[in-house]
């Protein structure tokens, strides 16, 4: 950025007139509130005690870590965000904040958000956070993203840790159950985001990302997601089959999952455009559905077996 | 001997920039104050009820 001679001309440049509204737009709260979600419930169900206040300092600190990601994610995108419809009124492309206050807003808080997970509840999970922002970060947004249509696809790792971090801050260790609770999410992110982008796919085509839709074509996109919740099914039943979640889970996470698969299969049959789009936006809203339903069932019956003494 | 300061050529920043400064500033020492709260409740759960258990 070139430094002008007029005082003025350089202040505009550098400091923006952002307010905290904007500041925690950047840190993306619907995301945040999803990782909050999961990471608690990691945290919850993971054998052993931890005392309530630490395990609230926990998810908040991943919740800062997630969030810290996602402004650095504006940073760097904050170009494309300018073109796509969805994101045009996000604080950097609509200038309100400045892409350097950003970065040192998103650097800021992944350090503070990393440290203070070490400092008060333990390094393991503290690395795994740092790792999470990193991968988010560097390996999905300044990388991936750019660069191949299995973009989601890899990145999607970085969305399945939170409940792997929240386990690790309840336990130091981390076990083949919060494995399971990763893949569980890591399978289901491309059927998400690529129900979406079926749907605003002319967003992304303009703004030069490769998702599957604009890469591979619709038809072969529709076929994939078909793949990923036929592969996400024994996935989201296998807490029950491992026995860390009870029956009231298995039946759930059976019937969310098949009602998952046929809404898939109706996208993949989708002829037209028109009904073709529905189907795909009926499937990102039920994938929503799907994950925290899940995830709130396995919460709710692990609280609740104290209470029927199993 | 003249006393005549010439005001410093520096960055002059918009009443707007000026006003979001100010909040920033407000929020970074909410943060770190709410850090220090933090510290030392979490020091306090972490040591319990030995904290009572000293020599005085």
């Amino acid at each position: 950025m070139a430094i002008s001679e007029n005082p003025r001309d350089f202040s505009a440049d550098w400091i923006g007139t952002g307010s905290a509204r904007d500041y925690f737009a950047l840190m993306k709260p619907r995301l945040m509130s999803l990782v909050i979600f999961t990471a608690l419930v990691g945290l919850v169900v993971a054998p052993g005690t931890i005392h309530p206040f630490i395990g609230a300092v926990a998810v908040l600190a991943i919740a800062v870590g997630a969030g810290a990601s996602g402004v650095l994610n504006m940073w760097y995108d904050a170009d494309i965000d300018a073109v796509m419809t969805r994101t045009l009124n996000r604080p950097i492309p609509a200038g309100r904040v400045t892409r350097n206050e950003a970065l040192a807003f998103g650097v800021v808080m992944s350090a503070f958000s990393v440290l203070v997970l070490g400092l008060l509840v333990n390094w393991l999970s503290a690395a795994l956070l740092a790792f999470t922002i990193f991968f988010y970060a560097v390996i999905y947004t300044i990388w991936l993203k750019r660069s191949t249509p299995q973009n989601i696809v890899i990145g999607g790792a970085a969305g399945a840790l939170p409940p792997m971090i929240g386990w690790a801050a309840a336990t130091g260790t981390v076990s083949l159950e919060s494995f399971v609770l990763f893949a569980v999410i890591f399978l289901w992110t491309p059927p998400h985001f690529w129900a979406l982008a079926l749907v605003k796919s002319g967003d992304y085509a303009r703004a030069g990302v490769p998702m599957m839709p604009n890469v591979r074509g619709a038809e072969s996109t529709r076929r994939q997601i078909v793949l990923y919740t036929i592969l996400l099914l024994p996935a989201g039943v296998a807490p029950w089959l491992m026995g860390f979640a009870g029956p009231v889970y298995g039946l759930a996470s059976i019937a969310l999952g098949l009602a998952f698969v046929a809404l898939a299969v109706d996208v993949w049959k989708g002829i037209s455009d028109r009904p073709a789009e529905r189907a795909a936006l009926r499937l990102f809203l039920f994938s929503l559905i799907y994950l925290f339903g899940l995830f709130a069932v396995l919460l709710v019956e692990h609280l609740a077996r104290p209470l029927f003494g199993v | 001997m003249s006393t005549d300061i010439q005001p410093l050529e520096s960055v002059q920043l918009t009443p707007e920039q000026e006003r979001s400064r100010r909040v920033r500033n407000i929020a970074i020492a909410l943060l770190l104050g709410g850090l220090v709260v933090l510290f030392w409740l979490t020091t306090i759960v972490r040591l319990g009820a030995n904290v009572f258990d000293r020599p005085i």
